[in-house]
């Protein structure tokens, strides 16, 4: 019998779970949504889907190569910002931009900042509203069986006169023009229902932001208030479902209390709101969310769970 | 009604499949014998025999040295061989008193004493005599335990049979093989205190326990069997109390200030040996589990035993284990010596064949929070340890740090592997020692 035995503190156990299969649900999570982009715009989105993640995890690969630090690929952490860049662009956006999208993100956003764990900003995020501001037209142009035309978001928005179709059962299905990944909402939430099952994400997030947008469209939208039709429209259209259940929910850059978790929602709300109602451009998701991260620390800080026990009168008492 | 439980808490892999229908086998002591003079909480015992001395099995061997302490008693008919340090399963060294077993196993006489005839202080003075502690790992002392400040505040004694630390079932094989005395030992405590109610937690992971104790307090007004959520962990102090009886206490109370005293299975079955039965603590069952043995087991262990013993009753290893571990896979003590004596808390020995612990690497934290929702104190144990590991010791204490209960839970949880609990525990000890220093 070896007489060297392994000593170290308690546990002695750990759970099977790890970054890696978290990463690993998050992107089965998005393939439903992945495989409709493939069958709704054709070999252009299985294009810059391959590319995206493709990118991303070569990047990361490369920076961390060069700067002597750990290649840490194997947690798909990359290949999920990779996937969700490329969900996040129109499929007829030129790769080569998708790329410099993906640099932006991986290097400037992500391994800048400490890499996994450390960014302040979701990296896709960031890398969409880059390319948004670099890169307006190609990213706002949307051609949808072979015509270019306004994406229901821009006819449902309140003083828009862009012309073409708003159906509620289409974009509930995901038939029409937008970026790769947040046309069809059914496949959207049957990957977010797997995230919610495994418990990869909880509810407070996505749930807090969904209610509070759909209650402030149904009492304030201007010119359709107390429009029920209108308001489940406002929902399934654009990204709302992809950002509010993938993006939002993006543990580094979402509160890590529970209470924390529904103060984000909501605030994610009132901001969708007010960008998609009252500002410049059709979406205001990204922007939402983007701007939402930077208050994390803020919302931490105010959101300290009560530990248990802990009781008022004693306290006062010491 | 709904299984009591509490908020919280993570479902390791539970293991007891090894042992949990292996009925307790008595194990006979050979050689010498160590009895650490603190199995307990609270001040060392002090020697009352010397060097050459001859003492029977049952015999006082060491004094409490202090109210809050405990007697020691042989547990062996032998020579006093030596009193000097030996190491102890957690790894400390402690003064024992060493006993050469003469195999007689004879024993001092034990006064049995009916519950009606006994006072309560009488009840305490057998307990206190008998050198009865927690069994559960702590070791404090019973009788101590049993004295509260307020006696009358007192509505609960609650009898932890939750063993939700996995791969152990000695409590589960006490409740299965001697159910009417530890519902004898409850009523014991109970007869101490005036309106006191019995409560008896199991979880639901031992439906055959669940049967058996509801079965035996059927009769009894005063003791009420609860089923809890098989979760850990459920047998916690705080998270039992709060799961029975919706009672919260924090770092700074005692389950006294909610009207609670929480004994171990063990205990509640020591206490009934001492009153009734007149006998000491000299025995214990311990679990020898795991994928390392032959022949998984719970035995019934004469205290001062070596765990090579242990381990060789329970049929040898299996190849070359890499650990050993002293308790559960989630609290224990892992060791680097089995030349260690069963104490009054050791309630297994485990071993395993592969120690993953030292295989994993841990990469950065990725904030998913499950260490938050896994923390049974509800603390944020993912920024509780990155203030530890800066020695921000103000911002550690501001976030509740000292509330941990060190369960290990959010280590375990943690799918960056991150020693979590490990760096909480060493700022614990340090906040600590810097309070005893002011």
């Amino acid at each position: 019998m070896s007489e060297v035995f392994n000593v170290s503190t308690n546990p002695h156990v750990r759970s099977s779970a790890s970054t890696q299969t978290i990463m690993r649900d998050v992107l089965i999570a998005l393939a439903p949504a992945g495989i409709f982009g493939i069958y709704n715009f054709g070999l252009d989105a299985l294009i810059r889907i391959v590319v995206g993640i493709a990118a991303c995890v070569a990047v990361e690969a490369l920076y961390q190569y060069l700067m002597h630090k750990k290649v840490t690929v194997l947690d798909l952490s990359a290949a999920v910002t990779g996937l969700l860049i490329a969900l996040n662009i129109p499929p007829t956006l030129n790769v080569g931009y998708e790329i410099l999208g993906c640099a932006f993100a991986i290097i400037i956003v992500k391994q800048l900042f400490g890499g996994l764990g450390q960014n302040f900003m979701n990296p896709a995020l960031a890398a969409r509203c880059f390319l948004l501001i670099a890169f307006t037209g190609p990213m706002t142009t949307f051609v949808y069986d072979g015509i270019a035309g306004a994406t229901p978001l821009a006819v449902l928005k309140p003083g828009s006169e862009a012309e073409g179709t708003a159906e509620l059962l289409d974009m509930f299905i995901g038939t029409h023009g937008g970026v790769i990944g947040e046309t069809s909402v059914i496949c959207l939430l049957l990957g977010a229902a797997y995230l919610l099952v495994r418990k990869v994400i909880s509810w407070r997030i996505p749930v807090t932001y969904v209610a509070t947008f759909a209650v402030l469209i149904f009492l304030l939208a201007p010119e359709h208030q107390f429009d029920a039709v209108y308001m489940l429209k406002e929902i399934c259209v654009g990204g709302l479902i992809l950002g509010a259940f993938f993006m939002a929910t993006d543990y580094v850059t979402s509160p890590i209390t529970p209470a924390g978790k529904i103060v984000f929602g909501v605030i994610l709300g009132i901001l969708t709101f007010i960008f998609r109602m009252y500002g410049g451009s059709a979406e205001g998701v990204s922007y939402a969310i983007i701007f939402s991260n930077l208050l994390v620390p803020l919302i931490e800080r105010v959101t300290v769970p009560k530990s248990f026990g802990k009781q008022k009168p004693v306290k006062e008492a010491k | 009604m709904g299984k009591c439980t509490f908020k919280g808490g993570v479902h390791p892999f539970d293991g007891k499949e090894f042992s949990k229908d292996k009925p307790i086998k008595e194990l006979f002591p050979q050689g010498e014998m160590v009895f650490p003079l603190s199995q307990h909480i609270g001040a060392p015992a002090v020697p009352v025999v010397a060097k050459g001395d001859h003492v029977l099995a049952g015999q006082l061997i060491a004094e409490a040295g202090g109210f809050v302490s405990a007697n020691i008693h042989s547990s062996v008919s032998g020579t006093v061989k030596a009193i000097e340090p030996r190491t102890l399963a957690t790894g400390g060294k402690c003064n024992s008193i060493v006993i050469e077993n003469d195999g007689e196993y004879s024993e001092v006489t034990y006064v049995p004493k009916k519950l009606e005839e006994l006072s309560k202080e009488e009840i305490l003075g057998r307990i206190k005599d008998a050198g009865v502690v927690g069994m559960g790992g702590a070791g404090f002392p019973t009788h101590v335990k049993l004295s509260p400040k307020n006696p009358e505040s007192i509505d609960y004694i609650i009898v932890n049979g939750a063993e939700c630390e996995p791969y152990l079932t000695s409590d589960y094989r006490r409740m299965l093989e001697e159910p009417d005395k530890v519902v004898m030992g409850l009523k014991v405590a109970l007869a101490i205190f005036d309106h006191a109610k019995g409560i008896i937690g199991i979880e639901d992971n031992k439906p055959e326990a669940i049967r058996i104790m509801q079965e035996k307090t059927a009769g009894e007004p005063d003791i009420e069997v609860k089923v809890l959520k098989t979760k850990y962990p459920q047998g916690g102090e705080r998270c039992l109390i709060y799961a029975t009886t919706g009672r919260s206490i924090n770092s700074s109370m005692l389950p006294a200030d909610a009207g609670c005293i929480v004994h171990n299975i063990d205990t509640i079955f020591s206490i009934y040996l001492a009153v009734i039965e007149g006998k000491p603590l000299t025995k214990r069952i311990v679990t020898v589990t795991g994928d390392g043995v032959n022949n998984p087991g719970n035995f019934y262990v004469w205290l001062g035993m070596n765990y090579r013993q242990l381990l060789d009753a329970a049929g040898g290893v299996v190849g070359e284990p890499q650990k050993y571990i002293s308790g559960g896979p989630m609290m224990g003590f892992a060791m680097y010596s089995l030349d260690v004596p069963v104490v009054k808390g050791s309630s297994s020995l485990l071993v395993m064949r592969e120690d993953i612990v030292s295989k994993i690497e841990s990469s950065a934290c990725i904030r998913c929070g499950r260490c938050g929702e896994g923390c049974p104190s509800h603390l944020l144990p993912a920024k509780l340890a990155s203030l530890a590991s800066r020695n921000d010791e103000a911002g550690f204490v501001k976030l509740d740090g000292m509330e941990c209960v060190e369960c290990g839970s959010c280590s375990y949880i943690c799918p960056a592997k991150r020693p979590l609990t490990q760096q909480i525990k060493a700022m614990r000890r340090t906040v600590m020692a810097n309070r005893r220093k002011k």
